[in-house]
C-alpha cells in the first residue's frame, strides 16, 4: 500500500490514515465500548479546562506512538519544520529501515525536514489560513492547551466544517479525529455571567459534553492517543530536553563537590582573619 | 600563611615572586605586571568583615564575562534579519552541537545578571555604599545599570518572537511621547515605520558591539573608582582611617588571597543555582523565557499581555499605572534616575542600616516591597485591582526617594564603633 508510488504524495494522507487505523486497532474496540456506558459516559468535560496532559518525554514508546500518530493524522496539513526526520529516527531509537518504511512519506529522504505536502495556498483557500507549523507550539502553548484542544472539538452545525472547539473557538480546524473519538455535542446551560445596571445578565454557558456517536476508540484509547501525540509534540518543541536534564544532574553534582573544595580552601586561607 | 613580611610589604603568593632577572624581570621591565597585581589584589586592602551581600559584586563581573563569552559563540551562528532571525535561533536550539546550552546560558545569564545586579544595588542601600567619598562610584554603577537595561532590552529583540516584537513596539514608542520631536525621534529609531527588519539590525549591531564596549569601560572604570575609594563594608567606616604602623588598615586583608577564595565559594553557589534553572527550568515558568516567543514576530498578531522581561515590570508597572500616557513616560524614567540622587538625599549622619533608626529601617522595607510588588504587578493584566495597587506602591516607591532627606535627618541613630565588628569563624 504504501510502496504505490504512482499516486504520489497525494495518496499518502489515505495511506497513512488506514495505516494508522491498522496501528490503533490493536487492541479491542468495539463501537459500544466507545461510549462506555450510556449513565456514566452522558455527561463529561464539565472540568475540561483543569484537564492536564501529564506527559512524559522520557517515555519512548510513547513518544513513539505520538510520531505515529502525527504522521498519520497532522502530517497531511501540518509541518514540523525545524525538525529533520533523522533527528526523529536518532532521538526515539527507530531504525532507519522502520523510518523509511513507516513514518517517512514516499520520496523524502531522512536529512530532509518534516514537511506537509499541501501546498500553503492551498491550504489558505481551504481553510481560510494556513495550519500553523508545530514544531513549537507544545513550547508556545503548552502541552496542557494541546491536550485540552485535541479533546474539546464538538459538533458544531453553524461551523463551516461541522465542528467547534472549547480550547480555541472558532478554531478553522476540521475535526480530523472524530473517526477516532467519534462525535459528541456541547450541552450548555443558562447562567448569570454578570450585572448591569441592577439586572443580572444571563447567558448560555458550558456546562458538559454529550457523546452522541461512537468513534473507533473507545474514551480511555482516545485519551492515551491524544497523549502519546502531546508527549511527540512535546518533543519535537526542545528535542535536547532529555539530554539536557542528564547532564544536569553531572553539572551540578559537579559543582557541589567543586564548591565544597572551594570552601575547604577558602577556610583554610581565612584561619588566619583574626 | 602570613600576611605580612617583615619589612611589612605584602605577602607574595609562591608563584607571583617577582625574580631580579629573567623573562618575568624582562616583562616587568617593560610592562608593570607586576606593580598591577600588587595595587589591584594582592596589595589591595578590603575590609575583612564583608558578609553575603558582598558577593554579588563580584559575582555581576562573573555573569558578564559568561554573557561575553556565550554571545560571541551564538553571533557566530545567529542570522539577523526578519527571516532569519527566529529560524537561526531554533537552529542554534537544535542543530548546532551544545548551542541549546550556549544559548540557555546566555537567556538565563542575561535574568541571573539582573538579580546579581539588583541585590548588588540593595546592598548599597543598606550599607549606605553610595556616600561620599563614593558618589562617583555610584553613578558609574548606575550609568552601568542603564547600559545593562539597554543591552537586556536589545537582545530581547533578537530571537524576533513575537513577544520580542511587541515589546520592542511597546518600548520603542514611548520615546514617541517626547513632546514635538516624539514622532521623528520613533521613526529615527526604527529606521521605518515600524519595528522591522532596519530595528533588528541596528539593535543587533549595539547589542554585540556598541553596549558591550561601553559596559566593558563602564566596568572598569567602576573598579577604578573603587579601588581609589576603597570598598565600603557592614559597619559603614572607613578602614583607612585606622592603620597599623606598617600603612595598612588594621581592619583590612589583602583581597589577594583571602577575598579571591572567598568569591569563588560565591560563584561556585551562584553556579550550582544557575545551573538548576539551565538545566531543568530553563525557561523558569515563563519568567525568564516567555511562551509567546516560541511563535515568530508576527505584526497581525498581538499577544494576549504584552509584558517586557521580569527585570523590567517595576518600571513598566510605574508606566501603566498612569492614565496619561507622557506623564507615565516620564515617571517611568524619574523611577530610574532617582537612583542618581541618592547620595545627596541621604542625610543620615551614619552610613549603615545596622546604626540608623527604625524609620530608615522601615522606608527601606517599604520600598523593597514596593519594587518587587510593582515588579508582580507589572506582569499582570493593567486592570482594576492592579492598577489600584501600582499607583499605591509607586507613590511609596518615590516617597522613599522624595522624602529621604527629611527622614534619614531626623531619624535616631545608634553609636557607630571605632573598629569594624568581625568574629572569626
Amino acid at each position: 500500500m504504501r510502496t504505490d508510488r504512482g499516486r504520489g504524495r497525494r495518496g499518502l494522507l489515505a495511506a497513512a490514515l488506514l495505516s494508522a487505523t491498522a496501528a490503533a486497532t490493536h487492541g479491542a474496540w468495539a463501537a459500544e465500548e466507545a461510549a462506555g456506558s450510556p449513565e456514566a459516559a452522558a455527561r463529561f468535560g464539565a472540568d475540561w479546562q483543569s484537564w492536564q496532559a501529564a506527559n512524559d518525554v522520557s517515555d519512548i514508546p510513547s513518544v513513539q506512538r505520538g510520531a505515529r500518530n502525527f504522521v498519520s493524522y497532522c502530517l497531511g496539513c501540518h509541518s514540523l519544520k525545524y525538525e529533520r526526520w533523522s533527528r526523529v529516527g536518532e532521538d526515539l531509537g527507530v531504525p532507519p529501515r522502520l523510518l523509511q518504511q513507516d513514518l517517512l512519506p514516499p520520496g523524502d529522504k531522512p536529512a530532509q525536514y518534516i514537511l506537509t505536502s499541501m501546498p500553503a495556498a492551498d491550504a489558505e483557500a481551504w481553510f481560510g489560513k494556513t495550519p500553523p507549523d508545530l514544531t513549537l507550539m507544545a513550547r508556545a502553548r503548552g502541552q496542557d492547551y494541546l491536550y485540552q484542544f485535541l479533546k474539546t472539538f464538538y459538533v458544531d452545525p453553524a461551523s463551516q466544517t461541522g465542528a467547534n472547539n472549547l480550547r480555541l473557538p472558532t478554531t478553522a480546524m476540521p475535526h480530523v479525529l472524530s473517526e477516532l473519538e467519534g462525535l459528541k455535542r456541547a450541552v450548555y446551560k443558562e447562567a448569570i455571567t454578570g450585572a448591569e445596571g441592577g439586572q443580572a445578565i444571563h447567558q448560555q454557558v458550558f456546562d458538559h459534553f454529550e457523546q452522541i456517536a461512537p468513534g473507533r476508540l473507545s474514551a480511555a484509547e482516545y485519551d492515551g492517543f491524544v497523549r502519546d501525540t502531546v508527549n511527540f509534540l512535546d518533543y519535537v518543541s526542545e528535542p535536547t530536553q532529555t539530554a539536557r536534564r542528564a547532564l544536569g544532574v553531572w553539572v551540578v553534582l559537579f559543582l557541589l563537590v567543586f564548591t565544597w573544595l572551594a570552601w575547604l580552601v577558602k577556610r583554610e586561607y581565612w584561619k588566619d582573619v583574626h | 600563611m602570613t600576611v605580612k613580611t617583615a619589612t611589612g610589604a605584602p605577602a607574595r603568593l609562591p608563584g607571583a615572586a617577582a625574580p631580579k632577572k629573567g623573562l618575568w624581570a624582562w616583562l616587568n621591565k617593560r610592562l608593570p605586571v607586576d606593580a598591577f597585581l600588587s595595587a589591584s589584589a594582592t596589595g589591595y586592602y578590603a575590609p575583612k568583615n564583608f558578609n553575603v551581600w558582598y558577593f554579588f559584586g563580584s559575582l555581576a563581573l562573573f555573569v558578564l564575562v559568561m554573557q561575553l563569552v556565550t554571545g560571541i559563540f551564538l553571533t557566530m551562528f545567529y542570522k539577523p534579519g526578519e527571516l532569519t532571525s527566529f529560524d537561526s535561533v531554533e537552529y542554534i536550539m537544535r542543530e548546532v552541537d551544545f548551542g541549546w546550552l550556549i544559548r540557555y546560558l546566555h537567556s538565563t545569564g542575561a535574568s541571573a545578571f539582573f538579580i546579581v545586579v539588583y541585590l548588588h544595588m540593595f546592598r548599597a542601600f543598606l550599607y549606605g555604599s553610595y556616600r561620599a567619598p563614593r558618589e562617583l562610584l555610584w553613578l558609574i554603577g548606575m550609568l552601568v545599570y542603564l547600559a545593562l537595561m539597554a543591552e537586556a532590552f536589545m537582545g530581547y529583540v533578537l530571537p524576533w518572537g513575537n513577544m520580542s516584537f511587541w515589546g520592542a513596539q511597546v518600548i520603542v514608542n514611548l520615546f514617541g511621547t517626547i513632546p514635538w520631536i516624539g514622532t521623528s525621534l520613533v521613526e529615527w529609531i526604527r529606521g521605518d515605520y515600524g519595528i522591522a527588519d532596519a530595528a533588528l539590525n541596528r539593535f543587533f549591531a549595539l547589542h554585540v558591539a556598541a553596549i558591550p564596549l561601553a559596559l566593558l569601560m563602564l566596568v572598569v572604570l567602576h573598579l577604578v573608582a573603587l579601588h581609589e575609594t576603597g570598598s565600603n563594608n557592614p559597619d559603614g567606616i572607613e578602614i583607612k582611617e585606622k592603620v597599623g604602623p606598617d600603612g595598612k588598615p588594621l581592619d583590612g586583608i589583602p583581597f589577594h588571597p583571602y577575598y579571591t577564595v572567598k568569591d569563588l565559594v560565591g560563584v561556585g553557589v551562584f553556579l550550582v543555582l544557575f545551573a538548576l534553572v539551565v538545566f531543568f527550568k530553563p525557561g523558569l515558568g515563563g519568567l525568564f523565557l516567555e511562551a509567546p516567543n516560541f511563535e515568530p514576530a508576527n505584526p497581525l498578531s498581538t499577544p494576549e499581555h504584552i509584558t517586557p522581561a521580569w527585570y523590567f515590570t517595576p518600571y513598566y508597572a510605574i508606566l501603566r499605572a498612569v492614565p496619561d500616557q507622557r506623564m507615565g513616560a516620564l515617571l517611568m524614567l524619574l523611577a530610574v534616575v532617582s537612583f542618581l540622587f541618592l547620595p545627596w538625599l541621604d542625610r543620615s549622619p551614619v552610613k549603615s542600616m545596622r546604626y540608623r533608626g527604625w524609620i530608615s529601617r522601615t522606608a527601606l522595607a517599604l520600598f523593597a516591597v514596593s519594587f518587587v510588588a510593582l515588579g508582580y504587578l507589572g506582569m499582570q493584566p493593567a486592570e482594576g485591582l492592579y492598577v489600584m495597587l501600582a499607583r499605591i506602591f509607586a507613590a511609596i516607591y518615590f516617597a522613599f526617594f522624595l522624602l529621604m532627606p527629611f527622614y534619614s535627618r531626623i531619624d535616631a541613630v545608634k553609636p557607630v564603633p571605632e573598629r569594624v565588628t568581625y568574629h572569626a569563624h
